[in-house]
């Protein structure tokens, strides 16, 4: 075997900087401790009887030294070696330093996190007074990001422009709505279902655009979700028109349990828990997380394969794409597909969490906002769609709390209302802050694998 | 026309709408050639190229590879013939890493033989391997050149086609690509059908060579004859290096 090539950066052995922080905000504290104790801990006073006394304040005392050691330790962990990075990157040094635990382990922490998001709701609002947070903000924002996650392989990775996704999610959505309710089929065997047929339209859609890019095939996917949903609203036999579909059935757990109160294996009965909508809700939080989790994989591995790389590609230069042997038509329509078949899981999972749906839920702003979340997020970074869409759907829910704003503008003004005008001065201002989006620079696939031998004559010649 | 070339492209004509840029071109490249074709700007060599490759499509003629008639095959289709091609403008992926992008031209075997064909074009161009991870939008035009021409041949072809590769390009650089091209030729048997601004390189380079004015060949022979002929130096060479 030959020696084999190492392209990382050799480890350095200065400690990380959380280490060194924790040390210097230990000694931060001490030193404060010493300077307040006097100052803060102590304090003399005259009492009633005009005698001189000591007042002790211990729990300011510890306040002030704990503020101090945090702040010391924000500053040595975090704020210096990102000033440090920051100047090295403008001196063009390079600097090589190991990231920390927190930035290594940036995923799994987040990924923990919002598995744990429910139960720190619960212990802190209870169990009725979580059901906004994790219906509004978490399922709300988890569904935007799955539905980013899905336009991103068709917009993002595959350079097509689709202004017509909500297509796909209405589809998905009809489908569980119209055979749960009329078949009564489990949404275990629709979730499938409803994405399959939804890649279906997507085939369906992509077969005459083919041949258009850019603007022209963005007027065309715009019809064809326009046409979606004229369907939806027309063909009252089956979709019931505007009216829509109500009553459609909760998910079930795998037949184990349900969340229909008068089933006598209701979840609250078989736990012995009582009454509550919010185990449906939380219920639902798993589910559409681990389903954004399983679109978010699912890109990841596709980029990595033939097919993925053909889309990027294909964003790149179609022609050039063609000469390499490719065949453009195929991976255009496997990306309308794939994309779409996510649009199609999203739309289930929301009539089941909806219990109605109607074409009022697909107009074409539904489209523009989850292309709007695309293109923040910067088009191909899936933790930075991940962040648009906590941005702009968190934060058009935030706007429904903000009753305070009724005290400065009158009891009639509703904050919900201007959700649309603030939308877009978000847009416009992250638009000009970061005009390629919150994560701009595409993630390279493809690194020279370490086991690799090469000749070291060879490698010689290579810096000659 | 021999009768055993691996590339013969018969009486094509090709039109750009209703403006013919091609006239009833003949071409042909035997196995195991570099064959030069040259001409002024807009003459037509850039499209017979991509008419080779069927984009766009010959509106009559033939274009045969290996005894198959690829007139009427989708672009994809004959690459997988092992036609590959460096076009005109390069065409890299601009976003893509350089390792990416020669990844990108090992599509057809599915990676089967990249770390092997990798190393290949390494070796060829050096410098490809220094810049790795770099970003192909962000190399220097001979650096893209390298790229596009190694990204060609990681498709393994039997028939490699170049669109100027020497445009733009540093002397030195020029030099180090023709020595490469020729090295492939010799050392692998690789046929190469290469367009040129530089006709003096690529008629010495060159085993035969083609004119082309305005849409025609009018004028073929080895590359040796084709130096000498005094119109040939007289439209292509006067002035420039000889
Ligand atoms: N897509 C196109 N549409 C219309 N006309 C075209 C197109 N591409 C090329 N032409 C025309 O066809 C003619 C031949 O062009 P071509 O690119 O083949 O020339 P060339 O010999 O490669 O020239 P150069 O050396 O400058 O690259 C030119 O007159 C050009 O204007
Ligand atoms: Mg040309």
């Amino acid at each position: 075997m030959t020696q084999a090539v190492s392209l990382s950066a050799p480890a350095t052995t200065a400690p990380s900087p959380i280490a060194r922080a924790v040390r210097e905000a230990l000694f931060a504290g001490v030193i404060s401790f010493g300077l307040f104790v006097l100052f803060i801990g102590l304090k003399s006073d005259q009492n009633i009887d005009n005698r001189l006394i000591v007042v002790t304040r211990w729990g300011t005392l510890a306040i002030v030294v704990a503020l101090t050691m945090l702040g010391r330790f924000l500053f040595v962990g975090f704020l210096a070696p990102a000033f440090q990075a920051r100047k090295a990157r403008r001196a063009k040094v390079e600097v090589v330093s190991e990231a920390g635990f927190v930035k290594r382990n940036l995923l799994a922490i987040a990924i923990f996190a919002l598995f744990l998001y429910p139960v720190f709701i619960i212990s802190t609002a209870g169990l009725q007074g979580s059901l906004k947070w994790v219906d509004n903000f978490g399922i709300q924002i988890l569904i935007y990001v799955m539905l980013a996650w899905g336009l991103n392989i068709v917009v993002g990775l595959a350079g097509l422009l689709d202004l017509g996704y909500v297509a796909f999610y209405a589809v998905g959505a009809y489908s569980y709505a119209l055979l749960a309710s009329e078949l009564g089929w489990s949404f275990w065997i629709l979730l499938p279902t409803a994405g399959i047929l939804a890649a279906f339209w997507g085939v369906i859609l992509g077969f005459p655009v083919l041949r258009l890019r850019g603007d022209y095939l963005a007027i065309v996917t715009l019809a064809f979700g326009e046409i979606i949903r004229l369907v939806l609203i027309n063909w009252r036999e089956v979709t019931n028109g505007s009216a829509g579909i109500s009553g459609i059935p909760k998910i079930d757990f795998f037949g184990w349990f349900t969340f229909n109160v008068s089933d006598p294996n209701y979840f609250g009965k078989v736990f012995g828990l009582g009454v509550s909508g919010a185990y449906y809700k939380i219920f639902l939080y798993y589910l559409i997380l681990l389903l954004a989790l399983l679109t978010a994989f699912v890109t990841i591995r596709l980029r990595r394969m033939p097919v993925g790389r053909a889309w990027e590609a294909l964003r790149e230069d179609e022609i050039a794409c063609r000469s390499l042997g490719i065949n453009t038509t195929n991976t255009k329509l496997t990306a309308f597909a794939i994309g779409a078949m996510f649009g199609g899981f999203a739309g289930s999972f929301f009539a089941a969490r909806q219990g109605f749906v109607s074409p009022e839920s697909f107009v074409f702003l539904e489209s523009a906002i989850i292309l709007a979340i695309v293109v923040l997020g910067g088009m191909g970074s899936l933790p930075g769609i991940a962040i648009a869409a906590v941005v702009m759907i968190g934060g058009t829910e935030i706007l429904r709390e903000m009753n305070f704003l009724k005290l400065i503008f009158g009891p009639s003004f509703t904050p919900e209302l201007y959700r649309m005008l603030l939308f877009g001065l978000a847009m416009v201002i992250v638009m000009l802050w970061k005009p390629r989006g919150f994560v701009g620079s595409r993630e390279p696939t493809a690194f020279l694998r370490a086991r690799k031998a090469v000749s070291s004559s060879f490698t010689k010649e290579g810096h000659g | 026309m021999a009768p055993n070339a691996l590339l013969d492209v018969r009486n094509v004509e090709t039109y750009y709408g209703n403006i013919r840029a091609l006239n009833g071109v003949d071409v042909s490249v035997n196995q195991g050639e570099i064959v030069a074709l040259i001409g002024a700007n807009g003459a037509g060599k850039s499209t017979l190229m991509m008419t080779i490759f069927g984009s766009p499509r010959a509106r009559s003629g033939q274009i045969v590879f290996d005894g198959t008639d690829i007139t009427q095959m989708p672009t994809h289709e004959i690459a997988r013939l092992r036609i590959a091609q460096s076009p005109e403008g390069r065409r890299i992926f601009p976003r893509m890493t350089v390792l990416e992008n020669l990844q990108m031209g090992a599509s057809l075997d599915k990676l089967k033989f990249f770390d092997e064909d990798v190393e290949k074009v390494f070796t060829l161009f050096p410098r490809l391997k220094e810049r790795i991870n770099q970003r192909g939008g962000t190399l220097s035009g001979g650096e893209q050149q390298m790229l596009s021409i190694g990204r060609a041949l990681m498709a393994r072809p039997r028939l490699l086609l170049l669109d100027e590769p020497s445009l733009g390009l540093a002397p030195l650089i020029v030099k180090g690509i023709f020595d490469a091209i020729r090295e492939l030729n010799r050392t692998q048997g690789l046929t190469v059908f290469l367009v040129e601004q530089n006709a003096f390189g690529a008629l010495k380079l060159a085993t035969r060579g083609y004119v082309m004015v305005n849409g025609s060949v009018t004028m073929s022979g080895t590359g040796k004859d084709l130096l000498a002929d005094p119109e040939v130096r007289a439209a292509y060479l006067e002035g420039g290096r000889h």
